[in-house]
């Protein structure tokens, strides 16, 4: 019953958004505006051709690189500043200062450095999720109750086993939340970073809609794959949060 | 018998906004080896931060602790501190908890950690984490983690106030048993009198801040103890009028 009513809930407010979506449209006669039912249409016959496959894979696989890059960077850097007071007095000013940088105001320098290949949105998607994880990481460790900690230095352990077996797994849950957050982020610049790669992904897919011919069937038929895709991940991130040894810190 | 633990007029102030706050304002005694010593006094006195300073958690502004004759230097295995908020890694499993105090390449370190896991009673639980255990199951990892180090001296911070009146005293008599086998040097730091009377060897009060040792009982009845003896009820009076009660 609960399971049930956990996903018929969000369908049918999914379906009323679409049927105002829809008379609106009718309504107001416009002819560049599409119906659900051409979005749909102009969905399948990408889905045929099968471009639509090369554009979400290109996309997850910038996002997905940007990401990891992310987690492998932010994460040791956001335990360093977390644990080590004078790593974070001396970072969190430069990490304050550069977190509020759009990265489409780094698009002209990416550009500069990386060319116009997979690499410019993979930095720019990069820079959009390594500065939450980083925050939240180090939050995280600040967070630590006082009691673990002298708990383990009772027993005397060496500095590499409390790093190791009770800092990490202390932080792990809240850095669990960070990523989340962070590849939320990291999909939400996913079209601002396709503004400039070539022929592939969700956000060209977009920009080229629009650019060739007026396709708004297929700018929204993008838009909406991208917020099913980010269901789909956060999804996929929430199962971490199952994980017994992180439960014990989310009350449900 | 030759003292465990020595406090040579300890003294602790905390700064606030209003200046500084002094908790403690020099306190002296012993505890000997195998000794069992409660301490209680009134709520804010400085119970905790004494105890932490003992455990070498704290610094004292003044005085110094020596443990074995040693100068008290940081914490060490030797004295292992089981608090009232408890310190159960919630990461680890039970048996992990056990093993966790367990330096270096040792093979016995299973072993060891379920017989302890056994001595207070958690056979069956080895593999559960912490969050699938009620209450006093909790007081025991906390209580069998500490036991499995073989530590010199227990440090113990009001363990058993936040578990309900029954599971409490329930406790009480599971730890008493284990000492009875175990002999170890055992500083309680209680706001449960009767608690102080039914456990200790001798009852040491403390003042209000910054406080001070205002009196010392020494409480000289073999276990098992009836706390409705009429000797118990007399000292148990005479320790409240301590407080003015």
């Amino acid at each position: 019953m609960g399971k049930l009513k956990q996903i018929v809930a969000p369908l049918a407010v999914a379906a009323m958004l679409v049927a105002v979506w829809w008379i609106a449209v009718v309504a107001s006669e416009s002819v560049i505006f599409p119906t659900p039912l051409q979005v749909v249409t102009g969905t399948l016959e990408l889905a045929r051709d099968g471009t639509l496959w090369n554009h979400i894979g290109a996309s997850l696989f910038r996002v997905g690189a940007g990401f990891l890059l992310a987690i492998a960077a932010g994460v040791p850097l956001g335990l360093l500043m977390g644990w080590v007071s004078g790593a974070f007095s001396t970072l969190n000013p430069i990490v304050q200062i550069l977190r509020p940088i759009s990265p489409i105001a780094w698009i002209p320098i990416a550009i500069l450095w990386f060319g116009v290949g997979d690499l410019s949105p993979i930095f720019l998607i990069f820079l959009s999720s390594v500065f939450p994880t980083i925050v939240q990481t180090a939050a995280a460790v600040h967070a630590i109750e006082r009691q673990y900690i002298w708990a383990a230095e009772n027993f005397g352990v060496s500095r590499y086993k409390l790093f190791l077996q009770v800092v990490i797994p202390a932080a792990l849950p809240q850095i669990i939340v960070g990523m989340r957050v962070s590849l939320g982020v990291a999909w939400l610049v996913v079209v601002a970073a396709e503004m400039i790669a070539l022929r592939s992904g969700l956000g060209y897919l977009i920009i080229d809609s629009r650019n060739a011919g007026n396709r708004y069937d297929l700018v929204v038929a993008g838009m909406v794959i991208i917020g099913l895709t980010g269901l789909l991940l956060d999804g996929a991130m929430r199962r971490l949060e199952r994980l017994k040894s992180v439960r014990w810190r989310y009350a449900r | 018998m030759r003292a465990k633990i020595a406090l040579t007029d300890i003294r602790k102030s905390f700064p606030t906004d209003d200046g500084p706050l002094h908790v403690i304002g020099g306190v002296d005694f012993t505890v000997d080896e195998g000794e069992f010593v409660a301490i209680v006094g009134p709520s804010g006195c400085g119970k905790t931060t004494l105890l932490n300073i003992v455990a070498g958690f704290d610094r004292p502004d003044h005085g110094h602790v020596t443990v074995d004759g040693a100068a008290r230097n940081g914490p060490s295995p030797k004295g292992i501190v089981i608090s009232q908020r408890g310190s159960v890694f919630p990461w680890l499993t039970v048996q992990q908890n056990l093993m966790f105090g367990l330096n270096g390449r040792r093979p016995d370190k299973k072993a060891l950690a379920d017989h302890y896991a056994a001595v207070v009673g958690l056979t069956g639980f080895e593999k559960g984490y912490p969050h699938e255990l009620y209450g006093g199951m909790l007081k025991r990892v906390e209580l069998a983690r500490a036991l499995v180090v073989k530590p010199e001296i227990l440090y113990m911070d009001e363990p058993l106030a936040a578990l309900d009146a029954l599971t409490s005293l329930q406790m009480r008599f599971e730890v008493l048993r284990i000492l009875a086998e175990e002999r170890h040097t055992c500083m309680l730091i209680t706001h449960d009198v009767e608690e102080a009377i039914h456990m200790a060897d001798r009852i040491i009060v403390l003042s209000p801040r910054p406080t001070t040792v205002q009196a010392t009982f020494e409480v000289p009845f073999a276990h098992p103890r009836n706390l409705a003896h009429p000797e118990m009820i007399e000292l148990k009076a005479s320790i409240l009028s301590e407080f003015g009660l």
